[in-house]
């Protein structure tokens, strides 16, 4: 028995916009479990007296010299897009009808 | 010509092109006649980049031939892992969503290798998004295992790792996350180096998990990764993570460390990396190194590092939710694939679940969403905090190991290749590959798997060195030792005893 259910694996691909064929859905509400042992585990020493490391090395506020470099050629960009129109990347409709 | 080029190293390579003994074109027209040859059968290369291999060679012989002062490495031809971004060379990182993309930029480390001039000879098949440790995960076939062509070359770099052992390319180009290019050093009997992170910039890398990728060298020789690594290492503007200031000095160091003198060295033996679940082959040959660096002076101790059994479940809650927001950039929308929805209205949202439907791979899929839940609106302090505050305790484990020690050991993976198939139905099994090398990552610490030999079924066992942050050079010094003793008690290069591969020829003439 899984812990998270095939309607949640529905749920987060759809957040992840990912499409699932049915027998994918099926597959991946088996595997996913694998997220909640490694929580259990995790949480055995994750105590709330332990700081968060999020980089290896911390660095902050990293800044270059703020001398304007040239960009990628617009055709360039262009070139490797699925679709371009008027030196912009063509793009489906972003907002559906409803 | 008499003499094999593709049998050479590349500091052999660049002694005899300095010495005018052949061309960069010899050279580089050798490695494509061998990936020609043998190619077929091992399928480490996605794209063989011949044509402009060439003139590069023929550039470099001629600024040689002129008397221009070169670098070392001049003319010494290499491959690149697929994630890595080349102008004008198609990259797919193995994956259907970007077939055919050719990029309009290089990564960082690119731009250093030709203008270093060295010749790129293509580039290597890997596990999509470098999510994988067989190379099984590739959407365009395995490659195989030189050793045994049954059998896996590791990965996620696993093309990376069969061509230098194919002796298809002298240095390639790899990437590590949890271990993707020290796990495959380790079952294809080549070196394998993961920098410390920031000491390599990635830039141009196609990006996993941020916070843990690391591109560094793939060799056969402990020197020539120094050399690599020396040549793409370093800060870069362009990565805000990349580190500032001098790297220490690993060409010395691995010229040192040959000298086979580790007097006074403290060497680790992390306790929670051996035992259990490490086959019996691998822990004869990892005792067997531990020995001879006792022989030329060092000091052997055991170290703990109590949260090292909590590193794999830290790292399956990082690296997929770090992965789930790099991939979003897949959208079918700037590069690569779209493919439109078979039915209802064609919106941008429909299109970009339908293109990375139909574009990504079974694994991808998983991490993607496994990484979206782990982030999604009352998990991300329960999941990825928890993890993030188990590698505030992994580093901190590292910091009491490293005031005992100068540098920590343990074998690179628990077993030998495996068998295709044999573990990708289990993702668990195929996770534990990368138990000994995901500690590293999650400290950003170095780490280097040199061969250590062969296990009990004939195949290669990789030996693990971790030393400090930004003391890269740590590892060189003991690797190159490590490996000279190991070459004198075999009379020979490890690979030398891997079987003949099949060729195009023979499998005409047969």
């Amino acid at each position: 028995m899984s812990t998270i259910s095939r309607d949640e694996v529905a749920r987060v691909a759809a957040l992840a916009r990912i499409d699932l064929r049915p027998e994918e859905l099926d597959r991946l509400s088996g595997e996913l479990d694998v997220i909640v042992d490694a929580i259990a585990k995790v949480s055995e020493v994750a105590t709330p007296d332990v700081p968060a490391t999020s980089h290896p090395l911390p660095m902050t506020n990293v800044f270059r010299d703020d001398v304007p470099e040239p960009a990628l050629p617009v055709e360039d960009v262009l070139a490797a897009a699925p679709s371009a129109e008027d030196g912009r990347f063509a793009v489906p409709q972003i907002l559906g009808e409803e | 010509m008499t003499q094999d080029l593709t049998r050479l190293s590349a500091s052999e390579l660049a002694d005899g092109l300095a010495a005018g003994e052949f061309t960069s074109v010899d050279a580089t027209q050798a490695h494509l006649d061998r990936i020609a040859a043998v190619d077929g059968a091992v399928n480490a290369f996605l794209h063989v980049n011949a044509d402009e291999a060439l003139a590069t060679a023929r550039s470099v012989d001629e600024r040689r031939a002129a008397g221009e002062s070169l670098h070392r490495l001049a003319g010494v031809p290499i491959a690149v892992k697929d994630v890595v971004v080349t102008k004008g060379m198609p990259t797919t990182a193995g994956s259907k969503i970007l077939e055919g993309w050719i990029p309009p930029y290089d990564a960082t480390l690119v731009e250093r290798i030709r203008a270093a001039g060295l010749p790129i000879l293509g580039k290597t098949n890997m596990d999509e998004f470098a999510m994988g440790s067989s190379t099984e995960h590739s959407a365009f076939g395995n490659t195989r295992n030189p050793w045994d062509l049954d059998r896996i070359p590791g990965g996620s770099g696993g093309g990376s790792a069969a061509a230098v052992a194919a002796f298809e390319a002298p240095l390639a180009i790899g990437t590590d996350t949890g271990g993707s290019i020290r796990q495959p050093g380790a079952v294809t009997g080549t070196v394998g180096v993961k920098p410390t992170y920031g000491g390599v910039s990635r830039y141009g890398l196609i990006a996993m998990a941020s916070s843990l990728d690391q591109a560094g060298p793939v060799t056969r020789t402990v020197l020539d990764s120094a050399l690599l690594h020396e040549l793409i290492g370093g800060y870069d503007p362009r990565d805000s993570t990349s580190i500032p200031g001098r790297a220490p000095a690993l060409v010395d160091a691995a010229v040192q460390g040959a000298g086979g003198d580790l007097t006074g060295l403290r060497v680790g033996v992390v306790k929670e990396l051996s035992g259990e679940g490490y086959q019996e082959g691998v822990s004869a040959r990892f005792a067997q190194s531990l020995d001879l660096l006792r022989g030329l002076g060092a000091e052997v101790v055991e170290v703990s590092c109590p949260h090292f059994e909590y590193a794999l479940g830290a790292y399956y809650l990082i690296m997929p939710s770090e992965a789930s927001s790099n991939l979003a950039k897949f959208d079918g929308m700037r590069f690569g694939l779209r493919v439109e929805p078979e039915e209802g209205p064609v919106t941008a949202e429909r299109v970009m679940a339908a293109t990375r439907g139909a574009g990504f791979g079974d694994e991808v899929k998983r991490r993607v969403i496994l990484g979206t839940y782990a982030l999604s609106a009352g998990y991300y302090d329960a999941y990825y905090g928890s993890a993030q505050k188990v590698r505030t305790l992994i580093q901190r484990d590292f910091a009491a190991a490293f005031e005992q020690a100068d540098v920590l050991v343990s074998p690179t993976a628990p077993t030998t290749a495996f068998r295709f198939g044999e573990k990708l139905d289990d993702p668990l099994a195929m996770y534990l590959n990368d138990v000994a090398t995901i500690p590293a990552n999650l400290a950003g610490v170095p780490g280097m798997s040199v061969p250590s030999g062969l296990s009990d079924d004939g195949l290669p066992v990789g030996f693990q060195i971790l030393a400090p942050a930004k003391a890269d050079d740590r590892m060189y010094r003991v690797g190159a030792a490590l490996e000279s003793a190991l070459l004198s008690t075999w009379g020979g290069p490890l690979l030398d005893r891997a079987p003949a591969l099949p060729t195009a020829t023979t499998e005409l003439e047969g």
